[in-house]
């Protein structure tokens, strides 16, 4: 008996060894382990024997069934770990140097500009406000201060249409509405008039490379009972340092705006050089960047509000001129050209 | 406009001062000066006074003359000069041997045979002025060797200021008021004009004038005889040249020069041509040569001066050709008048003839200058000219006076609108600089604005302000943030559906967001077959393809599609845009703002297309509104619509826009091979949608079911009425699994989802609720297939 064992024991290991998939390892598993298996017959010859021996062989067979049980999950183990192996050295390299066709959407570069400059000031309590294109000569002119025979009309080329509307030839044009639609709020709560209202402006002159007849500027004004020229500088300054990402030195020069008094024009400090003067400043270290002012006393009593208890600041900003600093945008005209070989290219915000 | 400093100076001493800082500072205080600062004669050097002691004729050349010039430096020089007005004994400009002009330096050379070891100069050779018919002829007075730089001004510093900036400022288109500006920034005085006292001709004659117009405030004249200088000092023409202004001859140098030191433009007549001096306008349309020759158009709107009804000069503008002064014109008439702005505006826009002299009237001048500038002109022309007699009194018709301005504020007037401490003093002292005057009493100032200020530009206590703030200077001043209270803001809902409705048609579509023009252009509309439709008409369009204003974005965005073709096969392109689309019962038009969209693909067919339109504004108003929209046939407007497939997108009984199709004969003009759908809808109507608030349904323990149903029917719509009309709880949700078609007819299989909250529903109860849809599709005509 113990020698059929011993020789069972071997043939297993045998066999074991020549084993390559689990299939195989299991139809060895059932040869010696099953119910009717090589063991399960050891088992069998075993009623021959006295007492003793059957006691001391009968240990042993446990043994040689726990012996094989042992080996043949080992086997399992090392034929799975074999066939992981397999499985991972057969996988190819991919070529990841294939570049990705990307399809992506995009933004209009003015939408980028103007919804970061909407940011900053919706983060200061600023109102966005929206205005018609068409609107009424009393809009763009009469309610801000520019009578008939102005002389700033003449600096304006207007878009006239045939019912006596026009084009608007600058955000200013929303003013009075603003300054009638929050006047009651601003008197009677004491709420600070905070807008800024980007817009489409119009001027009739031909294009090139550096004009458009076409383009975005946004205005925006603060009105309350005790607005300053100080307020006006800390107001333009921290939106310029916002928008440019750093800190920005401003200066003003008086300038002439007939619905400002005083009126300014803002430089700002070279961004290029950062006011030590080269090429892009024509070495003056500041670029005209945007007129702002004092709302004339004028315009506020055109938009119900008394000048007297009253006063506040206004700012224009080009947004078709920042947009174009921004992403360096040579020609005007791609802006509203809708060629998407150059509009495609702004496809999220910063 | 350009500024001599030289001249500036004549006004205000800035002795010891930087000039350069002090125009900086005047740009930031005054007026935007121009970045290129001219240093004039810093380019000539070594040029000096020299006497032609001999001229001898050039052998060969008929021109060309060889001379000995005596420069003052002991010795005779060997010079070759071609200059006409040579002769002996003259004393001329002489650039020495090292001597410098421009970029040249003079140096010995050979000149047709003959060295020549320096060069006899001209006005227009060392730059002062224009006059280059020959060298220079000097006073024989001047000592040999002087250095032409001591004799005349020639070193200047000249800036440009932008005219534009001036706009507001009547006073600052003369030097001397540009000097005022120098003076309250320097803080050092500003000289008064000399003038001559012109009450010593009270005695003489008037000059007959008669102001018959109210567009003339004021006209002032006197008349002279015997002038015997025809050519003006070198100073003069310096100074003109440095100005930009040409020389002519002594008496019209002495308009310019006035008009460019005190601002008043200034015209001398022939007396003869000027008996009866009358402003008026004229009647009807008729012809008139101005002195520059051109016969011009003048029209009944136009403010002339005439000698009794013949027109002489176009006021504010340009002198007539014979009135001019001529060369046998014994006695002058000089007028200094003062008109009305708009007026010479109008009418140098009409007769496009804009002059030095319009450009000051049409900012509205002091009529306080015109007879100052008389008394001006007269102090210098006879400085220049002794044999010069006055031969009339002055003459002034003074027919309308500004009112005085006097302005009262306050101290706290001043700090609100700053929001900075400008003491009490300092406000006085600025006023007082600029000509103010300025009293305070306790913190209560009494301001009187002087005439040149009181036109338009100084009329209320803002502009005070600004007076103040600027000589103040931006610079100093402290910057703080505003002490308004804080209020929560809230944004329009068009405007958040805007930018919400732009994020997912880019990073969820993959749309490309454009821009457009707000009118149609006629030529890109007319190349797709697209007819040209607009409500409103723009009057004064440049470009003669511009007619209308666009009444919707499609056929614009047609137009940048066919563009596009190329630039990928699949596009979609979007933009939210303006257009008019009517006029109301106001006649104002009717604006609205369209969302549009135009999907292009050669890669798919156009129903999917369309479905993919369908799906993304059915998946906006659901993002936006947790709503769903219906589609409604329609009859598409205009002919750039496919009349199959228009559908009307409604919501909440509101049309919000539509969506269709490129018509076939506009599609095949963009693209052949591709499909080209689009959609446009109303932003103010989507915002006008109210937002249908989340509804929680407490999720059921118990398994859903679901059961498909397959009917016999061409359109969907039946089915989807009847699911809505059993309107049962149960009914969770329901999808079109299947559409089946062949050349008999057409089936749709919908999968009904059902769910109980509190138990599992057996087959038997979903198929009765089944059964009533189904019966309701039978009384339609609809049954299940099969």
């Amino acid at each position: 008996m113990r020698e059929q064992i011993e020789q069972l024991k071997l043939q297993l290991e045998n066999e074991l060894s020549s084993v390559s998939d689990l299939s195989e390892l299991d139809a060895i598993r059932v040869k010696f382990l099953g119910k009717k298996g090589l063991v399960t017959d050891l088992l069998k010859g075993m009623k021959d024997l006295s007492n003793d021996e059957r006691k001391e062989v009968g240990a042993l067979v446990n043994e040689l069934k726990q012996y094989a049980g042992d080996k043949i999950t080992q086997k399992t183990e090392e034929l799975k770990e074999a066939e992981i192996r397999k499985e991972i050295e057969s996988m190819p390299t991919f070529d990841v140097s294939i570049p990705t066709n990307l399809t992506r959407g995009s933004y209009h570069p003015i939408t980028l500009v103007q919804r970061e400059c909407e940011n900053i000031f919706k983060s200061m309590g600023f109102t966005v406000e929206d205005y018609s294109e068409v609107v009424t000569d009393y809009e763009c002119f009469e309610s801000v201060n520019i009578p008939k025979n102005h002389p700033a009309r003449d600096m304006q080329d207007t878009y006239y249409l045939e019912n006596g509307q026009l084009l608007k030839s600058q955000t200013s044009a929303a003013q009075n509405a603003i300054l009638k639609k929050y006047g009651d709020a601003l008197k009677n709560e004491g709420k600070p008039i905070k807008a800024i209202f980007p817009g489409r402006c119009f001027r009739n002159e031909a294009t090139d490379a550096c004009h458009e007849n076409t383009f975005f500027q946004m205005e925006g004004m603060m009105v309350d009972k005790d607005i300053s020229i100080s307020n006006l500088i800390y107001f333009m300054k921290t939106m310029l340092s916002e928008v440019f990402k750093k800190d920005i030195k401003v200066r003003l020069r008086p300038g002439f705006f007939p619905f400002v008094e005083p009126g300014f024009e803002l430089d700002i400090s070279c961004l290029i050089c950062g006011g030590e003067g080269c090429p892009s400043c024509k070495h003056s270290g500041w670029l005209e960047l945007c007129p702002c002012g004092m709302i004339h006393p004028e315009v506020l009593r055109e938009g119900g509000i008394d000048p007297e208890e009253y006063t506040g600041f206004a700012f224009g900003l080009g947004l078709t001129r920042l947009a174009m600093m921004r992403y360096g945008v040579k020609d005007i005209r791609d802006l509203n050209s809708g060629s998407l070989k150059a509009l495609s290219q702004f496809t999220d915000d910063e | 406009m350009f500024i001599s400093m030289n001249w500036i100076k004549d006004f205000v001493d800035l002795e010891g001062l930087d000039t350069l800082k002090l125009i900086h500072q005047f740009s930031l205080s005054t007026a935007e000066v121009e970045n290129e600062i001219f240093f004039k004669g810093s380019d000539i050097s070594g040029i000096v006074v020299a006497e032609i002691m001999s001229v001898e004729n050039h052998p060969e050349s008929k021109k060309l003359h060889l001379l000995k010039v005596d420069a003052g430096d002991n010795k005779l020089t060997d010079v070759v000069c071609g200059a006409p007005n040579v002769r002996v004994g003259m004393k001329t400009a002489f650039a020495k041997v090292g001597a410098q002009i421009g970029d040249i330096t003079i140096a010995p050379r050979p000149l047709a045979g003959f060295e020549s070891f320096g060069m006899c100069c001209s006005e227009a050779e060392l730059g002062i002025s224009d006059d280059n018919s020959g060298i220079m002829d000097l006073d024989l007075s001047l000592a040999n060797g002087t250095d032409i730089k001591e004799v005349f001004a020639i070193d200047d510093i000249v800036f440009e200021v932008d005219n534009k900036s001036l706009t507001n400022r009547p006073d600052l288109w003369s030097h001397y008021g540009i000097a005022r500006e120098f003076s309250a920034i320097s803080g050092r005085p500003l000289k008064a004009l000399e003038v001559e006292d012109l009450t010593q001709y009270d005695a003489l004659p008037k000059v007959d004038i008669k102001i018959e117009d109210t567009l003339c405030q004021r006209y002032s004249c006197l008349q002279f005889e015997n002038i015997k200088r025809s050519v003006s000092p070198v100073n003069m023409k310096i100074r003109l040249f440095y100005c930009g202004l040409r020389s002519i001859n002594f008496l019209a140098d002495m308009t310019n020069y006035l008009m460019l030191e005190v601002g008043q433009p200034m015209h001398a007549f022939d007396s003869r041509k000027v008996g009866k001096i009358r402003v008026k306008r004229l009647e009807g349309t008729q012809p008139f040569t101005t002195l520059d020759g051109v016969e011009r158009n003048i029209d009944e709107n136009t403010l002339m001066i005439c000698n009794d009804n013949t027109p002489v000069a176009i006021a504010g503008i340009m002198g007539g050709l014979d009135s001019e002064i001529v060369d046998d014109t014994t006695t002058l008439t000089l007028e200094s008048a003062t008109f009305d702005a708009a007026s010479i505006r109008k009418s140098t826009v009409r007769l496009s003839h804009r002059t030095d002299s319009s450009m000051r009237y049409e900012k509205s001048l002091d009529p306080e200058l015109t007879t100052l500038a008389i008394a001006r002109f007269v102090k210098l022309l006879k400085e220049y000219d002794e044999s010069v007699t006055v031969v009339s009194s002055l003459t002034d018709e003074y027919a309308f006076h500004y009112d005085k301005v006097t302005l009262n504020f306050n101290k706290a007037y001043v700090d609100k609108y700053t929001g900075i401490e400008i003491s009490n003093d300092t406000i006085i002292d600025t006023l007082t600089k600029l000509g103010f005057s300025a009293t305070v009493s306790g913190d209560d100032f009494t301001v009187d604005v002087p005439s040149w200020r009181a036109t338009k530009d100084v009329t209320m206590k803002a502009d005070i302000i600004e007076e103040i703030t600027r000589i103040y200077g931006y610079d100093n001043f402290d910057i703080n943030t505003a002490k308004s209270p804080l209020f929560p803001v809230n944004m329009e809902q068009e405007k958040c559906d805007e930018e919400r409705i732009k994020d997912m048609l880019v990073k969820r579509y993959n749309m490309h967001e454009v821009h457009s023009y707000v009118w149609n252009y006629y030529d890109e509309l007319k190349a797709l077959g697209i007819e040209n439709k607009g409500v409103i008409k723009l009057l004064n369009a440049s470009n003669p393809n511009i007619e209308t204003i666009r009444e919707s974005l499609i056929p614009t965005q047609l137009c940048q599609v066919k563009s596009n073709v190329g630039y990928a096969p699949d596009f979609s392109i979007f933009e939210v845009g303006r257009a008019v689309t009517g006029i109301d019962e106001n006649n104002l038009c009717i604006e609205n703002k369209f969302l549009a969209t135009t999907m292009y693909s050669k890669t798919k067919d156009v129903q999917t297309l369309y479905f993919e339109l369908k799906d993304i504004i059915e998946t906006i108003v659901d993002e936006l509104k947790h709503k769903s929209v219906t589609f409604e046939k329609a009859e598409p407007s205009s002919n750039f619509a496919h009349p199959i497939n228009f559908n009307t997108v409604m919501c909440d009984g509101k049309a919000l826009g539509f969506i269709g199709i490129a018509h076939p004969t506009v599609g095949k003009k963009i693209d052949k091979r591709a499909a080209v759908v689009f959609a446009q809808l109303d932003m103010s109507v989507i915002a006008s949608i109210k937002n249908a608030s989340i509804t929680y349904d407490e999720p059921s323990k118990f398994p859903t079911m679901d059961i498909d149903l397959s009917f016999v029917t061409d359109t969907f719509l039946p089915i989807k009425k009847a699911i809505e009309n059993a309107n049962c709880p149960l009914i969770k949700k329901y999808e079109v699994v299947d559409i089946y078609e062949d050349e008999n007819s057409k089936s749709i299989s919908v999968r009904l989802t059902f769910s109980h909250p509190q138990k599992t529903l057996t087959r038997e109860e979903v198929l009765e609720i089944a059964g009533g849809i189904i019966d309701e599709l039978k009384e339609s005509g609809i049954v299940l297939k099969g």
